[in-house]
């Protein structure tokens, strides 16, 4: 770069200022009352009792504008008595690419045509990716995701261990394939803790 | 002189209160302000419990200030491996003394007469007899040359720290304090020289006084009347003085990592910060003085309102102290609002437009300022 170093180089992009924007003062006023508008906006909207920001609180408050594809949270599909569709078979846990499946196996004799259910599933929601890939890996459709989030903020991480009875506390509405045994009231996540 | 010991002492508690609940509270301001301001909550989360109770004071997040302050204290206190020990030592409170001191010439309200004051306790306001004081810890002539003697010296902290702390991102960070700090001294030494044309005093107090009555019948007689741009060019000197956005370029975190302080850690780094909010207040504080009136409400003097029209409120003498210490505290927290909302809003100059913004366009305003007012001195003297 031979150049003199006392001369401005020219840019190709530099601003170009009017004289009256080269006044500072002026445009400096201008952003000071659109910043200044908002902040009066904001407080204004607070002080009726309304929200002055477009922040969600998170743990007390979740958003609505969830996107309409949005799968948060898994479930498990009953039969009509309500017993876990799910046969035990390890499918999803070893498909599972963050490894957070957990199942341990049940043994009943006395139903010759399901005797493999699960005693206990969890899913560590800590490591889980929402990748879907147990949904894409279960035979029976057992496991599903359902439009909802789960109740992530806690201080220790058993705390975001999904178990059986969470994955089964749900209502569906209507399902083609199987007629699910009606429940009185939409058990959401959060009031199943 | 007892008694003159004793109001000394209560006016040196009084402001050093004032400060450093300006510097805690105004942490959060800052923060609420630039939430509100960019449609956020902002720090909301901490608080305290009554023990033994489960009752949680939050309060809009008041107390992360004192979380802040307990992080700071609790924090290791670590120290670079080559540094000058000394200079390293004293950088802060280089930094942190004379912003506090500058108080001292401030007048924070008209004059207490202790003696109608407390006439509730007969004993001590015999002690007192007819004593009266001008709310000021120094009344002294020379008061703004004072603040301006003492403003010089944070220049001294920076540099120390910067060259103290033997980091090169510390060393720019000074260099470019002292040449922007200098610069600006100069401009807004320039800016009050108007002013002085005027009142023709250097004394605050005195200042103040002549700033009492009104202009034209309807305007306070406020200094910002008389000279509003030298104000503009004042605030904007005081905030480049601050080195607070758009002035932040000594410490500007994306070039230099924290600027002059970066090697500074715990409660030595927190009193650079201290150090930073106070001077809002003091920047606040020497505005009003200057330019809003200080303690002057419109149409209030000692005795009471003075409507417009013959018609006089008289007023007790406790409640136009009161009156008076709040209305100066007040403007001082409407100028660090504003302070706020201008460093919330411009974004940062590059480091040869601060000094080009100095030399080149504010100098010359200055310059043209002090002209102008000195001729319409003159001519209104003769």
């Amino acid at each position: 770069m031979n150049r003199r170093p006392h001369v401005r180089r020219q840019y190709w992009n530099a601003p170009t200022m009017s004289w009256w924007e080269r006044l500072y003062l002026p445009e400096i006023v201008r952003g000071l009352s659109i910043t200044g508008g908002v902040f009066v906006r904001n407080m204004w909207r607070w002080m009726t009792l309304r929200k002055g920001a477009l922040t969600t609180y998170y743990p007390e408050e979740t958003r609505a504008d969830y996107a309409a594809n949005n799968r948060g949270k898994h479930i498990l599909t009953q039969r009509p008595d309500g017993r876990p569709q799910c046969i035990a078979c390890n499918m999803c846990a070893t498909v599972c690419p963050a490894q957070c499946i957990e199942i341990d196996a049940a043994f009943d004799p006395d139903d010759p045509a399901h005797p493999k259910s699960p005693s206990a599933f969890t899913i560590d929601y800590s490591r889980c990716i929402f990748c879907g890939l147990c949904i894409e890996a279960c035979p029976e459709d057992a496991i599903r995701m359902v439009r909802m989030v789960p109740d992530f903020p806690g201080r220790d991480r058993e705390r975001m261990w999904i178990t059986l009875p969470e994955l089964l506390s749900w209502n569906p509405q209507s399902d083609v394939a199987k007629p699910y045994p009606g429940k009185t009231g939409t058990a959401t996540f959060r009031e199943s803790r | 002189m007892i008694q003159d010991l004793v109001i000394a002492i209560v006016y040196i508690g009084y402001a050093l209160t004032v400060l450093l609940l300006f510097g805690t509270v105004l942490t959060w301001v800052e923060r609420k302000q630039a939430a509100v301001m960019s449609d956020r909550i902002g720090a909301n989360r901490a608080y305290v419990r009554i023990p033994f109770t489960q009752v949680k004071l939050v309060w809009w997040g008041l107390f992360h200030g004192m979380a802040d302050g307990l992080k700071m204290l609790l924090k290791e206190d670590w120290k670079p491996a080559a540094y000058d020990r000394l200079a390293y030592m004293i950088a802060p409170w280089v930094v942190f003394t004379p912003v506090l001191l500058v108080f001292g010439v401030i007048p924070f309200g008209g004059t207490l007469d202790p003696g109608k004051l407390l006439s509730a306790l007969p004993a001590v306001a015999d002690w007192f007899g007819e004593r009266s004081y001008p709310m000021q810890i120094a009344r002294l002539d020379a008061g703004l040359l004072i603040v301006f003697a003492f403003g010089g010296l944070s220049v001294i902290g920076a540099m120390l720290a910067g060259w103290s702390s033997s980091n090169k991102f510390s060393m720019l960070g000074a260099l470019r304090a002292g040449a922007q700090m200098i610069s600006y001294e100069l401009v807004m030494g320039l800016t009050v020289l108007g002013l002085i044309l005027i009142y023709g005093t250097l004394d605050l107090n005195a200042m103040v006084q002549q700033q009492s009555g009104l202009v034209l019948g309807f305007l306070p007689a406020w200094g910002i009347v008389y000279q509003p741009f030298a104000a503009t060019l004042f605030l904007t000197a005081a905030i480049a003085e601050n080195k607070r956005i758009p002035f932040d370029l000594p410490e500007a975190e994306s070039e230099l990592i924290a600027g002059f302080y970066t090697e500074y850690s715990a409660m030595k780094m927190g009193l650079f910060m201290f150090a930073e909010f106070i001077e809002i207040a003091i920047i606040g504080a020497l505005f009003t003085t200057l330019f809003l009136g200080g303690y002057n409400l419109p149409f209030l003097n000692d005795s009471g309102f003075a409507l417009p029209g013959g018609h006089v409120v008289p007023l007790a003498h406790g409640t136009v102290v009161v009156l008076q210490l709040s209305t100066f505290l007040v403007k001082v927290l409407a100028m660090s609002s504003f302070q706020i909302l201008i460093r919330w809003t411009l974004p940062r100059f590059r480091f040869d437009q601060v000094l080009m913004f100095a030399w080149k366009f504010m100098l010359p305003l200055c310059l043209a300022n002090l002209v102008v007012t000195a001729v319409v001195v003159f001519l209104l003297q003769r």
